[in-house]
């Protein structure tokens, strides 16, 4: 019987649900039951944090900095200080960049000073006309990669122009292009560390799910009160989303190399900084890709929720429309984002794949003939931009800058495509809508919040035990533990709810249509850009028509989470599909299966890693949508979150509010990561 | 202690330039005012900073949110915050009060109201007969049930941190319990949705809402409750059995401000808009369709006598 037990997992699980069922059962809601609910032991906790916080931020080491200003000294704490520091020299990057295509005065105040710059009105850098800019990159995408690219980039920029978005535009541009190489480059840096070392890589796997877990609501008043409020904040807070992803597919593109790889470069006699930079990272470069597409795509995911700590640009001009319920308005701009992040991949991808020509042997005019095309587009769009001053007396020189609101705008379409969308589908929606809340998520949320917590804990430590051991089951239950001694357990329970509903239809939703899409290359194209698309697309602006359909219910928080969350399981399954080697294709076609026997027994068992990834990286995206389910209005860990932010002691709950989102994401990682892995060692895909 | 002492130092620094005293220049760096995501609150930015450039000084703006900004105002990264609603931003505003590093720059001469209502479509058709008096709400509970609301009435409020359990401790003080149920929406913007959505489906709605603001023009009537009376609320100690107060409309700055912008601030304290004004910057934006900065442009341009007293 025992080794039955042994050898059956499904027995186990089977086990494993009667306890869970009976502990359900006969365990009665009452305050005093410790099975029921453990104590808010921990709820000293979040105040101790904010304390020692507010003591680090405020008071630690303090040295006195004098103001000019206001011609006194002032005590401050040094770690600020040094924070300013950083920020400052962030801040000039950005200000740089976005004043070389925008022009202003701040990088010549840099070098002067206020002072000096208001004395002088004449010390303005007039930034370039929009034709030069857009031009400009234009002839970098045909030079990187021909006349598809340039098409590209052209009509993306043409766009943003020409619907008045340029200058919010630029400004974002600007801060994605400090953020974004920032991210790739300590990524890349991390993921090389975690590469030589296990116990760095052992150390930075919960880390990572960390910062991209816990919701920026949490860590929002530290970082404006070490770095200030402004793009370097944005900046900041995005590099600390974004890396994650570059960090954990260098590893994974790293680990992947064959031994045969470095042994090849060191008998070549590289050193071990050859070795990496020559040999092993263009090796790994599809892997690594992937992850500045994710970098990419993440800072531009990040636009909307940086402006609410100071960065310029299209998020501030995004949510104002919202607000105001302008949606086509709001429509326009997600646009932008959408097509700033597809133009900066593409660019970015065409560039990792250029090849260095060394031997053909050209004339001056050939070999530079992007500079020059650069230098005519440059003096002929200044030369516009001149004459259009009397082109257009009424003020606006359309040559130099469409102002803002004064392009072309489609908003009234996109506005009456939302009618159309409410008038064709709300009452058939309505009755769905109501069958779904009232027999669907109002149950399951009620079994959640049912659940004792003594139930819990066995059923998901079980499931780490059978899954993993003792040491799994351990791990998971000290997460559990650590949720369950705060005063939240109530609060996580809906947020897990909520999670969990999504992450069932999204792991659905991503494994159906990714083996469909896989099936042919032009499907396959279609879909991760459809990815890409989503993933940048703000969440907020299709909230809105959402909450109109569905109103303010759980099924519109749901919604929002699914279209987001479903990406990765969608973007994983296409990848695993594609990555089971053919050989193993045609073994299976000789042995006599069909078409779904092989997608059955072969694609699907081989792929099982890459989608087990997915489905991980599916919970991190749900958990990380839950302050934006807050936004809709629930009732879960991050409406006490939002609420955090006007809170007194709001730095400390903050905080630990989001360690217990995070840890939620973590337990389930812990356990989904050791399944993946035994999955891997047994199909020898290690 | 430090900053109790700066506090201090800049409340003399507030009597001082009261008195006319004031005697440094304005430092040339820039103010930072921020910007919010709501149109009025834009334009004003852009009004203030075009008062604060026309007296010679160099003014930046800067995105943030509208909660999490008193932080950086006591920090001194950001120099005012120019519309501070009594009842949405009222914690946040004197919590960095108290921590120290912000002052109290005055108040708007506007009264707002920020109050449970109903779109005044509602009312026109009689749709809960007795309506604006909160009475009538006892005998319609059915017309404002939804799906999740457990088969009673269902009143909308604002996210719980603007004014924590304000509503529901109403309801219960009322002696509504039995009939209707709070439901909280996590922003202005889900309000909004709520607001476009019943007017579509005929479907009448109890929301949180204000004025002056955008929605004043599609027509928005407030619940009328028993009146409001000093220490009514259950926070105060009473039973929590009245309406809202006309509240206020606050201006916050930085303590470095009237250090460091001495002239800037003075003016600053005399700035007040009324409601009306207040109203006419949002409608050259949400109704006329111009950009925030053009509509604030114009609106200084038309009302020069306004202002410009406020310089002196």
């Amino acid at each position: 019987m025992i080794t039955l037990f042994r050898q059956y997992k499904s027995l186990q699980f089977i086990l494993l649900l009667v306890i869970f069922y009976l502990l359900n059962h006969f365990i009665a809601p009452s305050d005093n039951n410790l099975l029921w609910r453990l104590p808010a032991a921990l709820s000293w906790f979040p105040l101790y944090i904010n304390d020692s916080i507010s003591y680090l931020m405020f008071e630690w080491w303090p040295i006195d900095v004098y103001d000019p200003d206001i011609e006194e000294f002032e005590e401050k704490p040094v770690v600020r200080e040094i924070t300013r520091v950083l920020s400052g020299f962030i801040l000039f990057l950005i200000e740089f960049i976005r004043e070389l295509i925008l022009g202003g005065v701040k990088t010549i105040v840099t070098f002067s000073s206020w002072d000096w710059a208001t004395a002088n009105p004449w010390a303005k850098w007039p930034g370039l006309p929009w034709t030069v800019v857009a031009g400009g990159a234009t002839i970098l995408g045909y030079a990187l990669a021909g006349r598809g690219l340039a098409l590209l980039v052209g009509l993306s920029m043409s766009y943003i122009s020409l619907f008045g978005q340029w200058e919010p535009a630029m400004q974002t541009l600007s801060f994605v292009l400090i953020a974004a190489p920032t991210s790739v480059f300590i990524g890349l840096m991390f993921g090389i560390w975690a590469f030589k070392s296990k116990t760095v890589e052992t150390i930075l796997n919960p880390l990572l799910n960390m910062a991209q877990i816990i919701p920026h609501f949490s860590y929002l008043i530290p970082v404006m009160v070490f770095f200030g409020i402004g793009d370097h904040a944005g900046a900041i807070a995005t590099v600390i989303f974004a890396t994650p992803p570059m960090v954990r597919l260098t590893l994974l593109g790293l680990k992947k190399l064959g031994p045969e790889v470095a042994e090849s470069g060191m008998m070549s006699g590289c050193t071990s900084f050859q070795l990496l930079t020559k040999v092993l990272i263009p090796t790994a470069r599809r892997d690594i890709l992937i992850g500045v597409n994710q970098v990419i795509m993440q800072c531009l995911a990040m636009v909307v929720l940086a402006s609410l700590i100071g960065a310029k640009g299209l998020g501030i001009d995004l949510l104002i429309a919202l607000n105001g319920l302008k949606i086509g308005a709001a429509t326009e701009i997600g646009i932008c984002i959408v097509l700033i992040a597809i133009v900066l991949d593409r660019l970015s991808l065409a560039w990792a794949n250029t090849q260095v020509d060394y031997f053909t042997d050209l004339s001056f005019v050939e070999k530079h003939k992007h500079s020059l095309m650069f230098l005519a587009v440059f003096i002929i769009g200044i030369a516009l931009a001149y004459l259009g001053q009397f082109i257009f007396p009424e003020g606006f020189n359309y040559l130099y800058i469409v102002p803002h609101n004064k392009g072309i705008s489609i908003a009234i379409f996109l506005q009456s495509g939302v009618d159309w969308i409410w008038d064709t589908f709300f009452f058939a929606l309505k009755g769905f809508n109501e069958w779904l809340i009232i027999s669907v998520l109002m149950k399951v949320k009620g079994a959640f919040l049912g659940m004792p917590v003594i139930a819990t804990f066995t059923l998901v430590m079980g499931v780490g035990f059978i899954v993993g051991g003792i040491r799994v089951a351990l791990t998971v239950g000290a997460f559990l533990l650590f949720i369950a001694l705060t005063p939240w357990w109530d609060r996580a329970l809906i947020t897990a709810y909520l999670m969990s509903v999504s992450v069932l239809v999204s792991g659905i939703i991503g494994i159906t249509l990714g083996t469909l899409c896989a099936q042919n290359a032009k499907s396959t194209r279609f879909i991760l850009t459809y990815c890409d698309t989503f993933q940048t697309f703000p969440s907020f602006i299709y909230l809105i028509p959402v909450m109109m359909l569905f109103g303010i219910t759980d099924t519109a928080v749901v919604i929002a989470i699914i279209v987001y969350a479903s990406i990765p399981a969608l973007r994983y399954t296409v990848e695993g599909l594609l990555s089971v080697p053919q050989t193993l294709q045609d073994a299976g076609t000789m042995a006599g299966v069909n078409r779904a026997q092989r997608w059955l027994t072969i694609e699907l068992p081989m792929s099982f890693p890459h989608i087990a990834l997915g489905i991980n990286q599916t919970v991190v995206f749900a958990l990380s949508m839950v302050i934006i389910g807050a936004m809709i209005g629930t009732d879960d860990l991050g409406q006490l979150i939002l609420g955090s932010l006007s809170d007194r002691n709001g730095v400390g709950n903050g905080l630990i509010l989001g360690v217990c989102v995070a840890c939620i994401g973590l337990a389930i990682d812990q356990i989904l990561r050791t399944w993946a892995n035994q999955r891997k060692l047994a199909l020898g895909l290690n | 202690m430090k900053f109790r002492n700066t506090l201090i130092a800049g409340a003399s620094a507030i009597l001082l330039s009261a008195t006319g005293v004031a005697k440094a220049a304005d430092s040339t760096k820039p103010i930072v005012i921020p910007i919010h995501n709501w149109s009025s609150q834009v334009v004003m930015a852009h009004v203030i900073g075009g008062i604060f450039e026309s007296m010679g000084n160099n003014v930046e703006y800067v995105p943030a949110d509208s909660q999490a900004v008193y932080e950086s105002i006591r920090n001194g990264d950001v120099t005012i915050s120019h519309e501070v609603w009594q009842s949405s931003f009222g914690g946040s505003f004197y919590n960095a009060m108290a921590k120290g590093g912000l002052i109290d720059a005055g108040t708007h001469s506007a009264l707002t109201l920020e109050e449970m209502g109903v779109p005044t479509w509602v009312i026109d058709q009689n749709l809960c007969p007795g309506l604006p008096n909160w009475e009538a709400l006892k005998n319609c509970k059915d017309v404002f049930t939804t799906v999740d609301s457990d088969g009673k009435g269902r009143w909308l409020e604002g996210p719980q941190s603007w004014h924590g359990n304000l509503m529901p401790e109403r309801i219960e003080a009322l002696g509504l319990a039995d009939d209707y149920t709070v439901k909280f929406a996590g922003g202005a913007s889900s309000l909004w949705a709520e607001l476009a959505a019943a007017k579509k489906e005929g479907r009448p709605t109890i929301i949180f809402n204000w004025t002056p603001n955008f929605t004043d023009a599609e027509g928005f009537t407030f619940i009328e409750f028993p009146e409001y009376t000093d220490g009514c609320r259950v926070a105060d100690g009473g039973d929590g059995s009245c309406g809202s107060p006309k509240g206020w409309l606050k201006k916050a700055a930085s303590y470095k401000f009237p250090k460091s912008h001495p002239a800037a601030y003075t003016a600053y304290s005399k700035v007040s808009f009324n409601t009306g004004q207040i109203g006419s910057m949002a409608a050259l934006v949400d109704v006329d369709g111009m950009s925030h900065e053009d509509a604030a442009a114009k609106w200084l341009a038309d009302n020069e006598s306004v202002w410009t007293g406020w310089t002196q």
